[in-house]
Order: C-alpha cells, then structure tokens, then sequence
C-alpha cells in the first residue's frame, strides 16, 4: 500500500491534474447547460403534453429494452464466458457489430430489412416500422450488445469451480448455473441491464430512421431535444437535455452503489 | 474401489495415455507429481467433469464412464473449497441434498449431524466471505459428504492452509474418511501430507501412474 507520502508525489500530482481537468471540462459543460435555463421555465417545458409523452414513452421503451436485453446477454455472455467452440472469435466480432457501426447505419440496415420478403412477413404479424416496437427494437439492436459484453466479462469473473461442484452433488448444468452461478451474477445483471437502458435512453439515429420521429407516436427523449432545436424552441431542448443528464447520473449511481451491494 | 483403465487425455499438445491404476475400497490413497502432469485433469475425468479420450472409469463394480457428475456418487473437494459464493454454510452443506428434493427435515437433520462432526456448527448462518481459509475447507469437505458418497476425491484442500490448520484437518480428513469407510483419493505435493495420510501412494509422470511401494 502506498503511503500519503508516495500518494502526493509529482507523478501523481500530474496524473490527478490530468483527471482533474477532464472533470472541469465535464463539469463545465453540464454546468453551462444548467444555468441556461430557469427552474420556471424548465417545469413550463415539461408540463408541455408532448413532452410528457415522450418522457413517459422514453422510460417505458427503455425499460423494455433492458428487461429484453438482459433476456439475450445472460445466456450470450455465459456462453462465450464458458464454451469454447470453433468459430467463437468470429461471432464475438459479429456481436459486436452494433457497437462498432455508426448508429444512423444501423437503423438504416432495420429499415431496409423490414422492407425485405421476411420483413414483410414479420410485420404481417407486428408492425415495427414507424411504430413503438420499431422504437424498442432500435434500442435493443445497439443495448443488447453492450449488455452482452457487460454480462460476458461478469461470467469471465466468476470462477467456474462452484459450478462444476455443484454437478457433482447432482445437478445438471443448467441447474448448476440457475442455482449457483446467476445469484453470484446478480450485480453484473444489474450492471447489464442498465447499461442498456441507459445506452436505450440516449438512442436517436437508429429511431429516427426506423421509427421515425412523430410527435405523440414514436417521439422519445433525443427526438424531442431535435424536434425541438428544429424549431428554435432551445429552452425545451435544454429542459428536456436535463432531464436526460438527470436520468443519465441516476443510472451511474445506481450501478456503483446499489450495484455493490445487488 | 476406484479403477482407472487405459485412460487417455488430449488438449492440444498435452496428452495423457493408457493411464491405468486401482484404489482398493476403504482406503486412503494420495496422489502425487509434477505441476502440471494431469493430477487435476484425472480427478475431473473421475468427477465426470471431463469426458476421457478414451479408457473405462470404475467406482466399486459400476462402469461411471458415460454417467453424470451427480450420478457418480461422489464427493469433491477442490483446492479453494469452491465456495457458493451466495449461500449460507447451512445451506451449502444442504445443497447436495436439496438438490435431491429431501424433506427439510431430513436435511436438517444430516446438516447438523455433519456440522457437529466437523466444528462447524457455529458458522450455518455465515457467508463465505466470512469464513476462513480452514474453515471454509470444512464446509466443503461437510458440503461434499452430505449425500453420502462411497468416494471422496480431494485436489490439494490443505495447500491455501497455515501449517498448524493443516495437520489439524489432515486429522479431520483421516478421520472422516475412516469413519465413514470412504475410498479417498488425494492430490497434493507436500510429502507430509502423504505420510500423514495415505494409506496407499501413487506417483504420475509422464510414463503414467504407478504405485508407490512403502519400505
């Protein structure tokens, strides 16, 4: 352990400096946002109807998406954590595809696969395009991959050990893993699911190509920050834009401190 | 009666071939050689946690080959005790048994017995974050035999322990294993252990596992 002596040393004098400055510019930035608004007009914002729809559309599409997300990055992430298959590095890579793409690209790619034959024949029975599903489906596309790398670095961690003693007191595999490897990755599916709503809650390109931006349709919390710029109305903008920034920290808080104790 | 018959192992460049041997029933047997040479990976063949490349595994008459970790009726204690990093000790040392959807009184009943006979009464209610180095061997070692196996297989338990802990669950092990009429095979490095223990020895090298004869 370092002693206060080492701790005020100039290398990490420098290093705190260098952090410390990263911090400001942050602080600054969302300090500037604040103050270009009064408390008056931002509850004047948000009392507006539109808003409220989108603010309730916002939480309700988000929450969906993480619920399904974590759905899909459990047994993703247990399998790439756990398997050893031929062809595993090359699916890591494709699941990593939504991170990598430039978000607009990847509603584009769901717009143009929902005007497929077999897209076709999907929306017969559900219509995504221009609707709320095409708004969660959008979110879960680019969500559900970071949820599955959060999950699957959770699994890396956990030693596979307990679970291989729990088969031989007698349970099967997937007995094993529900009985004593998930409740030891609680704090990483909370972790996972956050992360995808948080990730949900500031979508926009793939939503406004796929699900378009109608008002009191498919209008979620970036659209509404656009939709008004667009207009020139910035006190909504900014009004709106803090409430993202609001959700945002609440997300970060919950996963370093709830999360420590989940 | 465990018996290894013409085992073979192969993970890339590492090979295991025709290894063959034979714990007699009842007996206290350790295992030991180089880092490295396929002690583990022969015990996790034996726990069904490996399928072998080829050869036969035997407890008692019954071919265990093709059989389930859980059906094997044994018991596994590895090296760091391999805690359930959720569970209470009492719910630990139930597991096997809760697993097999016994009454909850009849695994109260074994959990206390076997709690009593290994020290550990005092710690049903704790974590294992909670607990020692020896004790949560202890509670492996409680959690391994609540099903009542005829085999009790141990990787190198006492080699994360203090000196003095040491001798005091190599007694422990002796005696359970005794008690219970347990076939016991363990892995270790410590010739201590081996003298302290064994009733049987066998040395793995690359030739394969031989016996080790006692002058």
């Amino acid at each position: 352990m370092s002693s206060p002596l080492q701790r005020v040393s100039p290398f990490w004098v420098s290093l705190g400096a260098v952090a410390g400055l990263y911090l400001f510019f942050l602080l600054a930035m969302l300090t500037a946002t604040a103050c270009y608004t009064t408390p008056g007009k931002l509850i004047e914002a948000l009392a507006k109807r539109e808003i409220q729809h989108s603010i309730g559309l916002s939480l309700l599409t988000c929450t969906v998406t993480a619920l399904l997300s974590l759905l899909l990055a459990v047994p993703v992430g247990y399998l790439l954590a756990r398997a050893r298959f031929p062809g595993k590095p090359w699916l890591e890579a494709a699941l990593d595809i939504p991170i990598v793409l430039p978000p607009m690209v990847m509603g584009l790619c769901l717009l143009i696969l929902f005007q497929t034959r077999f897209g076709q024949f999907i929306e017969h029975f559900m219509p995504f395009t221009y609707t709320v599903f095409g708004v969660v489906l959008a979110q879960f596309t680019i969500g559900a991959a970071f949820a599955v790398r959060t999950m699957r670095h959770t699994f890396d961690h956990l030693s596979s050990r307990p679970e291989d003693v729990a088969m031989t007191l007698g349970c099967t595999r997937a007995q094993a893993v529900w009985r004593v490897t998930l409740p030891a990755a609680r704090r990483g599916m909370f972790a996972a699911a956050s992360v995808a709503w948080a990730r949900s809650l500031g979508e926009f390109g793939p939503i406004l190509v796929f699900a378009g931006a109608t008002r009191m349709k498919t209008e979620v919390l970036p659209t509404t920050v656009w939709l008004e710029l667009s207009v020139g109305n910035l006190e909504a903008a900014v009004a709106v834009s803090l409430l993202m920034v609001l959700c945002a920290m609440l997300v970060l808080a919950a996963v370093k401190w709830l999360g420590e104790e989940v | 009666m465990i018996r290894f018959e013409t085992i073979a192992w192969h993970a890339g460049a590492f090979r295991l071939e025709n290894i063959s041997f034979t714990v007699p029933a009842g007996r206290y047997a350790v295992l030991m050689g180089r880092t490295g040479c396929g002690k583990t990976t022969l015990l996790e063949i034996l726990c069904g946690l490996r399928r072998p490349a080829g050869g036969r595994v035997f407890i008692g008459e019954r071919d265990v080959t093709d059989l389930p970790p859980g059906e094997r009726g044994i018991g596994y204690v590895p090296q760091d005790g391999a805690m359930f990093p959720t569970m209470t000790v009492r719910e630990q040392v139930g597991f096997a048994l809760a697993i097999r959807q016994r009454p909850p009184p009849e695994i109260a009943a074994r959990v206390k017995e076997l709690s009593d006979s290994l020290g550990i009464a005092h710690l049903l209610d704790r974590r294992p974050q909670h607990l020692s180095g020896g004790e949560r061997q202890r509670v492996a070692l409680g959690r391994a035999l609540a099903a009542k196996p005829s085999v009790l297989l141990l990787d190198e338990p006492l080699s994360a322990l203090d000196e003095e802990l040491r001798d005091d669950l190599a007694a422990l092990l002796k005696r359970v294993q005794r008690e219970q009429g347990l076939t016991a095979l363990h892995i270790t490095h410590s010739q201590h252990e081996a003298e302290q223990l064994a009733d049987v020895r066998f040395r793995m090298a690359a030739a394969g596992v031989t016996e080790v004869r006692q002058p």
